[in-house]
């Protein structure tokens, strides 16, 4: 060992020190324990049923290989699981795109307007921030029966837009508030009015943040099911999202159980795409809220 | 089918055409108005949208869930504490309660401990990113799909049988088990199971946190005391480890919320049997099972109350924030 190598991890430092074996035997340790429990199911949605109750998904790494795409072809065939993906989507992307828009105009009202009240109508907003959905659920869904609207999407996109507006309010206020004031200040002398100067500077400058919180609140909607539950479930069963007919397919405890993993990898498909691709954003604002709840 | 399509594509162009035409329409309107008038009025006109939804869809059902607390079942008549005193005096209700309070205590504790160990492990590695990914996967997918996932980790057939659950088989291998993982009640090992579900998915998320916060710490601090001969330990121990407990404090707030609000997995995995129900579950089985609108809203107020002292933390320290901008 070179005189360098002792001073980088000298036989005080022990298995904590950077690179040491120990430490890294720890973490592998650590990522291998996180990822069977999701590759595990992942193996046995590609096995036969009479396989996947016979023997553990671990055999099937092993010859013979016995794999089939069977599961999945019965749940995309199967009309409740394939239109229950499609609703997802119905409720998930206005869901998201609402709420972005309304939280961008009170960002800028909070960030860049001067009024009575400012700092106090913001604090409740941070309140607003960790009340449980559930001390709303009642008067919100006799609301949505008296309305005639209990069990349809536009119960849920409204519902959805108002439960993610503080987090994207604060999320957007902290951002916006943070934007150089001299841009905003030149653009009013140069006589541009509030309107423009939130569509040409404002929102543009913002776009991390809005594809930050655009992320957190698809997942949020699509990994959603007390509110479908609510609001949809007992009225119509036909616009009801992928989470809450895979839990059902869960408690039937018979029919159709066979198909569970398939169906639970079809529910986290959208998901994973969207962490994969965009984990950087979502990342950035799971940081920069972190204050939710 | 296709009329769900052509909605969504209405309401995905349309809203947003609606919202934006309303804020010029404000414009337009402004300017008829005297110049010094407009920066008060123009605000509101701004907030209004968000406000309406606040109003509508938390201030006043919050405020209405509290009333419904008060009353009986037909929501006509007040009872006073009725509700409370049936919450408080029901066995149901308190091991709900009491296996809320195992999730919030042991959630928060497993979240925040193996949030920290991972961000500082991973902090000193070559395959931070990748490792960071493995371990924060979790918390992008549903409770539910979550849920089914480890329904399969803890699958148990009876002793004899080929065990199917990889729990199982993994104590199988040293002679152990097979153990009927979520049917132990006693020492409530069932709720473990449940809270160990959530931990997984969770623990990604307070390692981002605590990372992020890792990194904002000046590695002259670090080096300087390596360079005065501190091992490792006592870097973490005496620098890291004091630098780091705000943030564990926040990510902390959020995991006690977590576990309060905790309701899919337990509707998931067990429906709430054997022991394992939590407050949420049983609102909602006060809601739909019983038709107790009543209990249910008492129920919800009690889950409000609890977090009370969170959000006025969250205040407290948001204005010690705004103080420093």
């Amino acid at each position: 060992m070179t005189t360098a190598q002792v001073e980088q991890a000298g036989p005080r430092q022990g298995w904590f020190a950077r690179n040491h074996i120990g430490l890294n035997t720890a973490l592998i340790i650590l990522m291998i324990v996180w990822a069977i429990p999701t590759i595990g199911l992942f193996i046995n949605s590609f096995r036969p049923a009479s396989d996947a109750f016979g023997t553990g998904w671990w055999t099937a790494l092993f010859p013979p290989y016995n794999f089939t795409f069977e599961n999945y072809a019965h749940v995309l065939g199967q009309s409740s699981i394939s239109t229950a993906f499609l609703n997802s989507l119905f409720i998930s992307i206005p869901a998201t795109v609402i709420p972005i828009f309304v939280a961008a105009f009170a960002a800028y009202a909070f960030s860049w307007m001067d009024f009575p009240g400012r700092n106090i109508l913001f604090v409740v907003v941070v309140g607003l921030l960790v009340v449980p959905l559930q001390a709303t659920l009642i008067p919100v869904l006799s609301m949505f029966a008296s309305w005639g609207i209990a069990g349809t999407f536009l119960a849920v996109w409204l519902a959805h837009t108002a439960y993610g507006l503080p987090f994207a309010i604060y999320l957007l206020r902290n951002f916006m508030g943070s934007l150089p004031r001299e841009v905003f200040e030149s653009a009013a002398i140069d006589g541009a009015s509030s309107v423009t100067s939130f569509f040409r500077l404002a929102l543009p400058m913002s776009v991390p943040a809005i594809a930050a919180l655009a992320i957190f609140q698809f997942l949020f909607v699509w990994n959603d099911l007390l509110v479908a539950l609510i609001y949809i479930s007992i009225v119509n069963p036909d616009n009801l999202p992928i989470t809450v007919v895979t839990a059902g397919l869960v408690s039937s405890q018979g029919a159709g159980i066979e198909f569970l993993g398939a169906a639970a990898f079809l529910s986290m498909a959208l998901p994973l795409i969207v962490f994969f691709g965009l984990q950087r954003f979502f990342v950035r604002c799971i940081v920069g809220g972190s204050v939710k709840g | 089918m296709t009329d769900k399509l052509i909605t969504a594509a209405i309401v995905v162009v349309g809203v947003p055409a609606v919202l934006i035409g309303y804020i010029w329409l404000t414009e337009q309107v402004l300017r008829v108005l005297p110049e010094r008038r407009r920066p008060g009025i123009r605000p509101w006109l701004w907030l209004a949208p968000a406000l309406a939804f606040l109003a509508l869809f938390l201030v006043y059902p919050m405020i209405g869930t509290i009333i419904h607390s008060l009353q009986d079942n037909s929501g006509k008549n007040f009872v006073g504490l009725d509700n409370f005193f049936w919450f408080f005096g029901s066995a149901d209700a308190l091991s709900s309660l009491k296996n809320n309070l195992l999730w919030l205590v042991f959630l928060t504790l497993f979240v925040v401990g193996f949030g920290l160990l991972v961000a500082v492990l991973v902090d000193k590695v070559k395959y931070e990113s990748f490792a960071k990914s493995v371990i924060f996967i979790p918390l992008a997918i549903s409770m539910v799909a979550a849920s089914v996932i480890w329904l399969y980790m803890y699958q148990y057939k009876p002793p004899g049988a080929v065990q199917t659950g990889t729990l199982n088989a993994a104590i199988g291998i040293v002679g152990a088990g097979p153990v009927p993982w979520l049917q132990i009640q006693d020492f409530s090992v069932n709720t473990f199971m449940l809270i160990i579900v959530m931990a997984w998915m969770w623990t990604g998320f307070a390692m981002v946190i605590i990372s992020a916060a890792l990194k904002g710490i000046n590695p002259e601090l670090m080096e300087a005391a390596r360079m005065d001969g501190a091992t490792e330990w006592q870097v973490f121990r005496g620098i890291v480890f004091p630098l780091l407990v705000p943030t564990l404090v926040v990510v902390s707030t959020t995991m006690i919320i977590t576990a309060l609000k905790a309701f899919d997995v337990v509707y998931t995995m067990t429906s709430g049997n054997l022991n394992t129900n939590v407050i949420a579950n049983q609102m909602y089985a006060e809601m739909f099972k019983f038709g107790q609108y009543g209990r249910a809203s008492a129920i919800a107020v009690v889950l409000l109350l609890a977090i009370i002292p969170i959000m006025f933390f969250n205040i407290g320290r948001f204005r010690a924030q705004e103080a420093v901008r």
